[in-house]
């Protein structure tokens, strides 16, 4: 159907159309009138009356002119657009050369993006997975009064009661723990991952369970019946999913305890991962206003605020300090304690998320590169057509008809970019998922959804107005006579094009200097990290395991003592074993080991001093040696120690400095725990250990024997249940190791769980992940953007040399050296990457500002960086432009001035 | 449509309206006022007062593609829009023939039955 025919018809008005139509009805009408005899006047006023209401029938025959004309432009508009795809797809399959480069780059680009965006979405952007998660809260406090503690600071059991009693603002209010958990009594004694909870977590979390009912009020009563929950994964895995679990019993933490329900798939507190749920029993009568312990999670009441929660915790914090015994030796109400209520994703999300931004920042760059490089193609294509374009121009094309083909051609060019770049998000977001650091927060959930699917399309688009408009606005402004004109040498590029050409280098190799930057940071803050000195050796040949006792295997602690010696002795008979110990906890682990202030024996310190935390471990004798941390001066724990509870301990190197000056002096000093328990003697001290990772320094580390007396005034006897053992050996990290090890922990006790099996190389490569991890990623994107910068430096250069093929054939005839010609085309291009580079690098000292959190061992404005950087791209822009340039010294002169 | 109450055209015509001009129309194209009289010839002038209501009706048939126009010029000379039936409205001209004899059909059968035989 042809519409264009019709339009014409109504002219631009359909009143005037419509007014001749009428007024020529009553025209005839009143010929035939007056034909039969009627006076004119009175013909006229007859032929009206007899067509009836004019006004009424012009405005509805008008109505739906209009009506009709708008359907058939929008119809008209669509056609034209039809068209012109399918015309711009054409033209696309015949620059198959141009159309493969444009659409790999955009696909590479919005690739990245669109992974990296999947990644942030759901790990960042996505609600948690509850109902209303945005009543969710976690509650903390500051307390700005208490020595030697900085962070946030969690909740006390009392504080819980207090606040779960007395509150006016949550729904629900309560708070959990986590920890390894012993099943036994199904198949092999088990070490499960537990997480207990009050009454209220369940409840705010507002998950129902799959089956059964949730821990509630009833099965916190210290002394009541034991219950517990299953997960569903763990429910799946031991019982295949039967649903006649509920009413059963099994042993969990030594105690039976009946199965009352199972929680549904997926479910989690926060982002820890559990197997079974037990209830935290809390005694209300032994309760004092310490023990600062526990995570809390809050639902708010629908319409209330953060602002109002704290405020209404402010408000019970007196009733708090009233109503509890206060704990020996804290001045809690010196503590300045401060309620600080902060949403739920908060505390799940945590620091990574500034990784990630930055990661997005850094693919949104790789992007913008791309973007540039297709702009640069679609420009010198439309050098290449400009007569095509003159010629349409010249046969009554208009302006705006030519932008909107031309920029549908690069809509083609974005979309099918898009479409390629979603399939590699889609191969790319595994990636990403295996190569994501440790306890990256939701990993479980990522995936490309609907959203991330909206954002790549949005971003095609985007990308496509970025690379397709400028291009498109100056191919179809061609200065027509001049176009026609060349038509004898195709090949002249204006200068108008020439200048767009070079921004757009210079933008290109600027973005790529960013990167560069950022990259060159993260490699040289990673090879700082590696050059430090964990304080352990050979992490490679150190293989670790937990192994927790419970009481029921051994209650008495030298019974306990003597168990973890036995274990020992077996563990050191595997063969190629050379020697074992253990300690409550290894660095790196990322368990945060207890601290507690330290007293010097004849020192004078403020109480303040005294409270600061210094970090304590309790470790078995031969610990040092199996690690490899050096004994600086003294020597080690032995067994007898530990079985007589001998009052010694082992203090780093840094404490002895900081207490007594150098390591010798500290032996035979005396210590003690804040309070009145006996004084303990130095009788060694060991090299420091960089216990929260090589980035942070080495905690103050007081090491006490495994069994302890009177370690605090409460406790008798102190002995750790839970430790982790250290083999050395030069197998470990093979199955067959760890098959030995659990064979001979098997062989002390059958009911032994062997946990966190794992050499001492993965907890410190797990360690520096998050470092790793963006250096991957930046190193990734800084490479892509390199080469995109080089094909773009690579592709102009290519252009001007074969534009001015008839220029430099003239130049060559008239005896100019082709060494001369070729330098004459690099030095060009070399002024442009320099002008890039210079750009570059005062952006990126500008932007790694948000990236300082990250470094280490280096300067924001590392001077390393800041020369290798504009090193590296002068050394690829040199060869990016001799490849292409050598060609012009080497042409013929005589082809060249026969060429057009 | 805002069919004004002074028009004493009877509301049964209303709905036949567009009928009776699919069928002036296939007896060869012509513009409004031809159409007019080719309904006052054949109806013994039906539409005596208010035949602008013929407008509207034509306009309507060429936005459903039943009738298609054209300017041109008249038998005296004038500039004046043509229209003309398309393949549709030839068909639509069917069906709606049908329809209205049988629908007449009924109603004569009905005036013409004796009460309760």
């Amino acid at each position: 159907m042809r519409w264009t025919r019709f339009r014409s018809l109504f002219g631009l008005q359909p009143e005037t159309d419509v007014d001749d139509e009428l007024a020529f009805h009553i025209e005839m009408r009143t010929r035939e009138l007056v034909n039969r005899g009627e006076p004119p006047e009175r013909a006229r006023e007859l032929a009206l009356h007899r067509f009836g209401d004019y006004e009424s029938e012009r405005r509805q025959c008008v109505a739906i002119d209009a009506r009709r004309r708008r359907k058939m432009l929008w119809a008209d508009y669509i056609t034209e657009i039809y068209h012109d795809l399918r015309y711009g797809l054409r033209t696309l399959r015949r620059a198959s050369g141009f159309t493969a480069a444009a659409v790999v780059t955009l696909a590479i680009g919005i690739g990245a993006n669109a992974a990296v965006f999947s990644v942030v979405n759901s790990v960042l952007l996505r609600p948690l997975p509850y109902p209303h998660a945005d009543q969710l809260v976690s509650v903390w406090h500051v307390a700005p009064g208490a020595p030697g503690r900085s962070g946030a600071l969690a909740l006390s059991p009392s504080m819980y009661f207090t606040y779960a009693d007395e509150n006016r603002i949550f729904q629900s209010v309560g708070v959990w723990t986590s920890g390894p958990m012993t099943i036994t009594g199904l198949a092999e004694p088990e070490e499960v991952r537990g997480v207990q909870v009050t009454d209220g977590i369940l409840q705010a979390l507002s998950v129902p369970p799959l089956l059964g009912r949730w821990l509630d009020r009833s099965d916190q009563a210290p002394q009541g019946a034991a219950t517990l929950m299953l997960t569903y994964s763990y429910w799946q895995r031991r019982f295949d999913g039967d649903p006649s679990v509920i009413g059963r019993t099994i042993t969990a933490g030594a105690r039976p305890r009946e199965i009352v329900g199972v929680m549904p798939d997926g479910f989690r507190i926060l982002d820890t991962d559990a197997d079974v749920i037990v209830p935290l029993a809390l005694d209300r009568s032994r309760l004092v206003l310490g023990g600062f312990a526990f995570n809390a999670i809050a639902r708010l009441k629908p319409g209330t605020t953060i602002a109002e929660a704290n405020a209404d915790l402010a408000r019970m914090l007196p009733i708090w300090m009233r109503s509890w015994r206060s704990t020996p030796g804290a001045d809690v109400a010196s503590w300045r304690i401060t309620p600080a209520v902060r949403p739920l994703r908060q505390d799940v999300v945590g620091d990574i998320s500034r990784v990630l931004w930055i990661v997005m920042a850094t693919v949104g760059i790789v992007l913008l590169i791309a973007c540039a490089n297709v702009a640069n193609l679609l420009l010198v294509r439309g050098q290449v057509r400009r007569q095509e374009l003159a010629i349409r121009a010249a046969i009554g094309a208009g302006t705006g008809r030519i932008v909107r083909e031309l920029l549908l051609e690069s809509a083609w060019l974005g979309v099918i970019g898009g479409v390629l770049g979603l399939a590699l998000a889609l191969f790319g977001v595994r990636a990403l998922v295996a190569a994501a650091p440790a306890g990256l927060p939701r990993l479980g959930e990522i995936s490309v959804d609907p959203r991330a699917l909206t954002f790549t399309i949005v971003l095609s688009l985007l990308s496509t107005l970025v690379f397709g408009l400028a291009p498109a606005v100056k191919s179809a402004r061609p200065q027509i006579s001049n176009a026609l004109h060349s038509a004898g040498h195709a090949l002249s590029g204006s200068p108008q094009s020439g200048r767009a050409r070079n921004v757009l280098v210079v933008a290109q190799v600027a973005l790529a200097a960013v990167l560069l930057v950022s990259a060159v940071l993260m490699i040289r803050s990673f090879q700082a990290l590696r050059a430090v000195a964990p304080g352990f050796a050979e992490p490679e040949s150190l293989q670790t395991t937990r192994v927790s006792i419970p009481a029921s295997m051994a209650q008495q602690p030298a019974q306990l003592a003597r168990m973890q010696q036995a274990l020992v002795d077996e563990l050191a008979a595997i063969p190629r074993v050379t020697s074992v110990a253990f300690s409550s906890s290894m660095p790196m682990d990322g368990i945060d080991p207890p601290w507690e202030g330290l007293e010097t024996e004849g020192s004078a310190a403020a109480a303040d001093e005294i409270r600061r935390p210094r970090r304590f471990k309790f470790v078995s004798p031969g610990l040092f040696e199996t690690m490899g941390i050096r004994l600086v001066a003294g020597g080690d724990f032995t067994w007898t120690d530990v079985y007589e509870t001998r009052a010694v301990v082992i203090v780093s190197e840094n404490l002895a400095r900081e207490l007594w000056g150098t390591p010798l002096a500290a032996i035979g000093k005396r210590v003690r725990l804040n309070g009145d328990p006996p004084w303990r003697a130095v009788i060694g001290v060991a090299a420091d250990v960089h216990d929260n990772g090589v980035d942070a320094p080495p905690p103050a580390t007081v090491y006490w024997p495994v069994m302890v007396s009177r370690f605090t005034a409460a406790a008798p006897l102190f002995i750790a249940r839970s430790v982790r053992f250290a083999l050395r050996s030069p197998q470990a990290g093979t199955s067959a190791f760890v098959r030995a090890v659990q064979a001979a922990v098997w062989s002390v006790n059958k009911n032994l769980a062997v946990t966190s099996v794992r050499t001492m190389q993965d907890t410190y490569d797990r360690s520096l992940s998050r470092t790793s991890f963006t250096l991957v990623m930046l190193t990734i994107a800084a490479a892509v953007a390199l080469v995109l910068a080089v094909v773009g430096v690579y592709g102009i250069v290519s252009y001007v040399v074969a534009l001015q093929t008839r220029e430099t054939g003239i130049r060559l005839a008239l005896g100019q050296q082709p060494a001369a010609v070729v330098r004459m085309f690099v030095s060009r291009s070399l002024i442009l990457v320099a002008l890039g580079a210079v750009i570059g690098l005062g952006v990126a000292a500008a932007a790694t500002r948000s990236m300082a959190f990250l470094l280490f061992g280096i300067r924001q404005v590392d001077p390393v960086t800041y020369v290798a950087v504009p090193g590296v791209l002068a050394l690829a822009a040199l060869l990016a432009s001799y490849l292409p340039a050598r060609r012009a010294g080497t042409l013929d002169p005589v082809d060249a001035l026969r060429s057009q | 449509m805002g069919d004004r109450g002074k028009q004493p055209v009877p509301d049964i015509l209303r709905g036949t309206l567009d009928l009776l001009v699919l069928k002036a129309l296939s007896w060869g194209p012509t513009h409004g006022y031809g159409v007019a009289r080719r309904i006052e010839e054949a109806t013994n002038d039906l539409l005596a007062v208010g035949e602008g209501t013929l407008y509207p009706a034509l306009h309507r048939l060429e936005e459903r593609g039943w009738v298609t126009a054209s300017w041109g010029t008249s038998e005296n000379n004038r500039q004046a829009k043509f229209y003309s039936l398309t393949g549709a409205g030839r068909a639509q001209l069917r069906l709606e023939s049908e329809n209205w004899r049988r629908y007449a059909g009924a109603v004569f059968a009905v005036l013409d039955a004796s009460p309760l035989k």
